[in-house]
């Protein structure tokens, strides 16, 4: 290897090092919310006790392969030695006494941070419907009777209960400085319940891939303030057109990279008939018959030209 | 109307003539076959090929064949993983990089199924075929022609797979295919369809070899080897080939379930009509844990063998090591349900499975002090097994701490599915099977070719493998704790992962180096066989029974069939024989029973290809000609009473002096 | 399928070194994980045996009496076939040849009347189509239905064998197969009829 490529690969390296060590990017050591953050301190603590175990095993495996190694005259060699209880005791009890902790550790916070669990002590919630769709989110304001696809906006220090489903092949829902992540599941409705603690934009995903269009499937978080979520919800309210059930249909076709959109009001029940599509006979249609073939071509110039300004 | 008849939905358009990678490789592959198929004409040794190798039931020469196609579908899955990390390393921001979503799709599907199906299972079930019937002091495997039938389907398999990829296309859904995503609605092309069937032909394959080597352990060992005399390799081979039997029905039935989706209409998975996709996850881990122990327990074992004998020492704790095998063979049954801790289960469940699954920890641990102390107080000679062993121990550890720590379902919610994951199994995967597979490989080499492999070679593979794994994924795990999720064919810029992607493209390369040094090592070793050769039949002063007799083995393994008493029970009989001096009396052989060589098992295996082909491209013509081919020549091989023979004892004194 | 192989496959020269138990042993583990085979079919049954998706619950579509006296068919043709290994004991040829022809028979009774249920569902507009339900008691019944007419297949294979060739000690292993087969057959049915059918009908 040339003295040149020595050095460019050894500052590929640091480089490499350096935004490790700095951490500026790790969204989940870095959480803004309480249940990223009590994920994390969990994260941190079982990695803790588990090296406790696995930094002597790693030091042994280093010591011993070189104290014993043929060429060593000086060390012990003993040709049959192959048991001893009490060695074989404590390392039989080590790890269950570890694993035990572990264990009681995983059953209290399976609980408390159970995403179905509503946030305790954190005020009155407010509930977002989110429906995955092909490749696109879609987030229903029940409260506010307003939508809004690929971008999420929540006030700050206010608990947010999200309803989830699909409308697509399984997704994950996920924001990771909030928190951890539930699927989204056609004919489904499953559960996540998270809040943001710090002002900021998040970057939101799906986790599960979904298809062609999955790595596209991302959406800001915002965490304002509670006047600037009210705000944006009165710009929304006289901005946008309504989203109704015609609408929705051409909003769920398949969308790659798909841009911002918002709706001044959802059709009634959306979301509940989204889910209905699956589960009963003649609601394939949301209980409307689709009647414009031609909004296809439609869609796809809006979506061109997001793409275009993204 | 004929034409839908003989092709089906087959038409000239299914090769996708306009894509210039596809034809590259494709005809990369034409090639490569055609320069086999050549050779073998040049030398006129289709006859050879044909009675020698394509109708043998002899286990070491199918065992040589399973070994040969893994390292093949590893090169082909290796350069799977070389295009997803070249397309990561480019494809931020304004790039998209050189593969588009539908292409990346189908090599992240290809890659894991590959590496899983067709060069783990294969490369495990080829080291059974070579150690396990010499292990345990029998002649061969209990049902030898359904050994060669086993061999065949995993080929027939690997062929399909790879047909894929210039004859339509592969799934393009992961390499678990989850519905709805792999049902007709979203999928409709064949890509799935070649995953049901690839998949279906050889895990009837690997089925009926658990159910030959259970047999084989549980009631062909020789006489004196009770069960907790085994060495620990067979004792591994046979857990694992119990979750074969238990688990693979269940792979069967759920990809069944899912054809017949896809099919006749029907509606286990669909999103519609009461269908239930999470049945279908369910049942794919609950198959897919299992698999994972039935790729590592081998391993283990082989660690297991290796380390006792380069530290020339007995393996440290044996019941211990077989109790908990046993353990982990159990617990292996009751995790299924970490794999999807997001889909919504309650907390109790979720718990449940967590708490579970981190006590395999216990009994994995319990395996690392033990290898630690059988080196302790040894003579450590460092051989290339014994390389592998060591980087296996403390890269295992690592990859058993993000184990459990996924395990804590509250974790396991924000790591999931994200690179962190792929980071954890191939850690795993690679420190752990794969380390342990090639020391394997290794290790039995001569006892199986009659010379050993290149050792500096082989030290050379090893630290470009052990330092590409490390540099290719420890960035992984960082990007997990990024928030990258696994599957992505592009990311945006601000995301900050790019650098960390470019260390781990340049780790992909160090190990392509690592498998360079191995085809090096390969070819090396070939060309001085006579220099390398073992004319001892104990090139590693080993301990268990495959050393005692020649290199390479008889085709009858032994001469006399073995008894054993204690263990370790050639280091026993080496012990006597230094003390009582060596046996002067001439050995008086006898004829030998053994079982004729059959093609029956390479033809059926053939049709079961072309009626697999025929499901997927739904011909009329080629599921019957499939289907018939497979029951007549079914039957017509129980219509031949002839298939056994003796082979005389002269001849058995011939090849033995000969030795 | 795997069943022929491991039947028809090896162990010709069993009488050599003790093979035969190692034969049976092998399909014995066979036998266990077809077994598993059913269970998870069972399992896929019980998940989705109430999505009807609106079409009529299951147990309305059945007749128990027919269905009972297809179970009664069946029931018979183990017995039968006991007695037909009772024969092979005594090494009567035409004694084996009899009972497996009225074994034979009443198999296929059991699955004519199986697909002639099948044939008026579908007639009816009850396909396995129409519904996860539907899909389920589908693919649970008709799996057991194919094994059975697997083993009718080998059944009059084993027919012509006997006929052809004596009673020997290979015949006599693969009568021992096909019985262990037949006999496990019988007892999925006898819990398919148990829970499809008469837990349905509660």
């Amino acid at each position: 290897m040339s003295n040149k490529g020595m050095i460019q690969w050894r500052n590929v390296l640091l480089l490499g090092l350096t935004l490790l060590l700095s951490g500026c990017d790790m969204v989940m050591l870095n959480p803004k919310g309480m249940v990223a953050a009590a994920q994390k301190s969990l994260l941190l603590d079982a990695v803790g006790l588990m090296l406790l175990v696995v930094i002597p095993v790693i030091l042994l495996s280093v010591f011993v392969v070189w104290a014993f190694r043929s060429g060593n005259i000086n060390a012990k060699y003993a040709p049959e030695w192959a048991h001893s209880t009490l060695l074989e005791t404590i390392w039989w009890t080590i790890p269950c006494i570890i694993v035990g902790i572990l264990a009681v550790m995983t059953w209290f916070t399976s609980h408390s941070l159970d995403p179905h669990r509503p946030l305790k002590d954190t005020g009155k919630p407010i509930t977002v419907q989110v429906i995955a769709l092909n490749w696109q989110w879609l987030f229903i304001y029940p409260e506010q009777k307003i939508a809004s696809v690929n971008f999420l906006q929540m006030p700050v220090d206010v608990p947010v209960r999200f309803l989830i489903t699909a409308d697509a092949p399984m997704n994950s829902f996920q924001i990771p400085q909030l928190g951890g992540q539930i699927y989204a599941m056609p004919g489904m409705g499953t559960e996540l319940n998270l809040i943001a603690n710090t002002l900021g934009d998040y970057r939101g995903m799906s986790a599960n891939f979904s298809g062609d269009g999955f790595a596209g499937m991302n959406f800001i978080a915002r965490a304002s303030s509670q006047e600037d979520f009210d705000k944006w919800v009165a710009s929304v309210k006289k901005t946008s057109k309504p989203l109704t059930i015609q609408a929705y249909k051409t909003l769920a076709k398949p969308t790659e990279e798909g841009p911002v959109q918002s709706y001044s009001a959802v059709a009634d029940g959306l979301f509940d008939k989204v889910m209905m599509k699956y589960m009963q006979p003649g609601m394939e249609d949301l209980g409307e018959k689709d009647t414009s073939q031609t909004k296809d071509t439609v869609k796809d110039t809006t979506a061109a030209t997001a793409n275009e300004e993204r | 109307m004929l034409e839908k008849f003989i092709f089906g939905n087959l038409t000239l358009d299914a090769i996708p003539f306009h894509v210039p990678i596809i034809m590259g490789a494709g005809a990369f592959m034409a090639l490569a076959v055609l320069a086999v198929l050549g050779t073998i004409t040049y030398l006129g040794k289709w006859k050879y090929l044909w009675t020698e190798w394509l109708t043998t039931i002899d286990h070491k020469k199918i065992g040589i064949m399973y070994i040969i196609l893994a390292f093949v579908m590893l090169l082909r899955g290796f350069s799977d993983a070389v295009m997803m990390r070249a397309q990561q390393a480019i494809a931020v921001g304004h790039s998209y990089g050189y593969l588009p979503p539908e292409h990346y799709d189908q090599i992240f599907t290809a890659h894991g199924v590959i590496m899983i199906f067709f060069m783990a299972m294969p490369l495990m079930f080829g080291l059974l075929n070579l150690a396990v019937p010499l292990q345990i002091g029998a002649r061969d495997v209990a049902f030898p022609y359904l050994n060669s039938l086993s061999l065949w389907l995993t080929v027939v398999g690997a062929v399909l797979v790879n047909l894929s990829l210039v004859i339509g296309k592969f799934a393009a859904t992961g390499w678990l295919a989850y519905p709805p995503l792999s049902g007709l609605a979203y999928s409709p092309d064949v890509g799935v369809d070649y995953y049901i069937w690839a998949l279906q032909i050889s895990g009837i394959g690997s089925l009926l070899s658990g159910i030959n080597f259970t047999t084989t352990i549980l009631k062909m060992r020789c006489p004196g080897m009770t069960l907790m005399k085994m060495p620990v390799f067979t004792w591994t081979a046979l857990c694992a080939m119990v979750l074969v039997i238990l688990a693979f029905p269940v792979l069967t039935v759920t990809l069944g379930m899912l054809f017949l989706d896809r099919f006749f209409d029907m509606h286990f998975f669909t999103a519609s009509y009461g269908g239930n996709a999470m049945m279908y996850v369910n049942l794919i881990w609950a198959w897919g844990h299992p698999e994972v122990y039935i790729l590592i327990l081998p391993a283990f074992g082989i660690f297991s063998e290796v380390v006792a004998t380069f530290s020339k020492k007995p393996l440290f704790g044996y019941p211990s090591m077989v109790w908990a095998t046993i353990a982990i063979t159990f617990l292996s049954f009751i995790v299924w349900l970490h794999h999807f801790f997001t889909m919504g289960a309650g907390a109790n469940v979720n718990a449940f499975f967590g708490i579970a699954t981190m006590i395999i920890a216990v009994p994995t641990g319990v395996k690392i002090f033990n290898w630690l102390f059988t080196m302790y107080r040894g003579k450590i000679t460092f051989s290339v097994p014994m390389l592998w062993t060591t980087g296996f121990i403390s890269t295992f550890a690592i990859g058993g701490m993000t184990g459990v720590l996924m395990s804590v379902p509250a974790v396991d919610f924000q790591v999931h599915n994200s690179v962190f994951l792929v980071a954890h199994f191939h850690n795993v995967i690679i420190g752990g099977v794969v380390f342990g597979y090639f020391a394997g490989v290794t290790y039995w080499f001569p006892k199986i070719f009659g010379f050993k492999l290149n050792e500096t070679l082989g030290k050379c593979a090893f630290w470009c493998w052990i330092i590409g794994f490390y540099l290719a994924f420890i960035p992984l795990y960082a990007l997990g704790l990024m928030g990258m999720t696994r599957r992505l064919y592009h990311y945006s810029a601000e995301t900050g992962w790019h650098p960390f992607l470019i260390v781990a493209a340049i780790g992909t390369c160090f190990v392509a180096l690592g498998v360079a040094f191995q085809i090096a090592q390969v070819l090396v070793s070939i060309k001085n066989r006579k220099a390398y050769r073992d004319v001892t039949g104990d090139p590693w002063d080993g301990r268990t029974l495959e050393w005692s007799i020649p290199s390479p083995a008889p085709f009858y393994n032994f001469a006399f069939t073995p008894e054993v008493s204690t263990r370790d029970a050639f280091w026993d009989m080496k012990e006597k024989r230094a003390q009582e001096g060596p046996v002067t009396q001439t050995p008086i052989y006898q004829d030998i029973h053994m079982p004729k060589n059959t093609g029956t098992g390479f033809i059926i295996a053939m049709f079961s290809g072309v009626f697999g082909f025929g499901m997927i491209w739904h011909s009329p013509l080629m599921i019957s000609v499939g289907l018939l081919g497979m029951a007549v020549t079914w039957i017509a091989r129980s219509f031949n009473f002839h298939t056994d023979y003796y082979v005389k004892a002269a001849e058995v004194a011939r090849v033995e002096t000969q030795a | 399928m795997a069943d022929a192989s491991t039947t028809l496959g090896h162990g010709e020269h069993s009488h050599h070194h003790n093979m035969d138990a190692v034969d049976v042993f092998g399909f014995w583990i066979y036998i266990l994980s077809d077994c598993l085979l059913f269970a998870t079919l069972f399992a896929g049954y019980a998940v989705l045996h109430n999505n009807t998706f609106g079409g009529p619950a299951l147990k309305e579509l059945f007749s128990l009496p027919y269905v009972l006296l297809e179970t009664m068919f069946l029931l018979a043709s183990s017995f039968t076939y006991g007695l037909a290994m009772i024969s092979m004991y005594r090494s009567n040829r035409q004694q084996v040849l009899g009972w497996l022809m009225i074994t034979f028979l009443f198999g296929l009774s059991f699955v004519v009347m199986e697909v002639n249920e099948f044939v008026k569902l579908y007639m009816e507009g009850h396909s396995w189509h129409s519904s996860a339900a539907m899909t389920s008691f589908f693919s649970l019944v008709g799996t057991h239905g194919l094994h059975v007419s697997m083993g009718l297949v080998w059944m009059a294979i084993m027919m012509f064998q006997v006929a052809k060739y004596k009673v020997n000690p290979v015949m006599s292993r693969r009568l021992t197969y096909l019985g262990l087969f037949w006999h496990f057959l019988d007892i999925v049915w006898i819990f398919l009829f148990t829970i499809v059918y008469l837990m349905g009908a509660i």
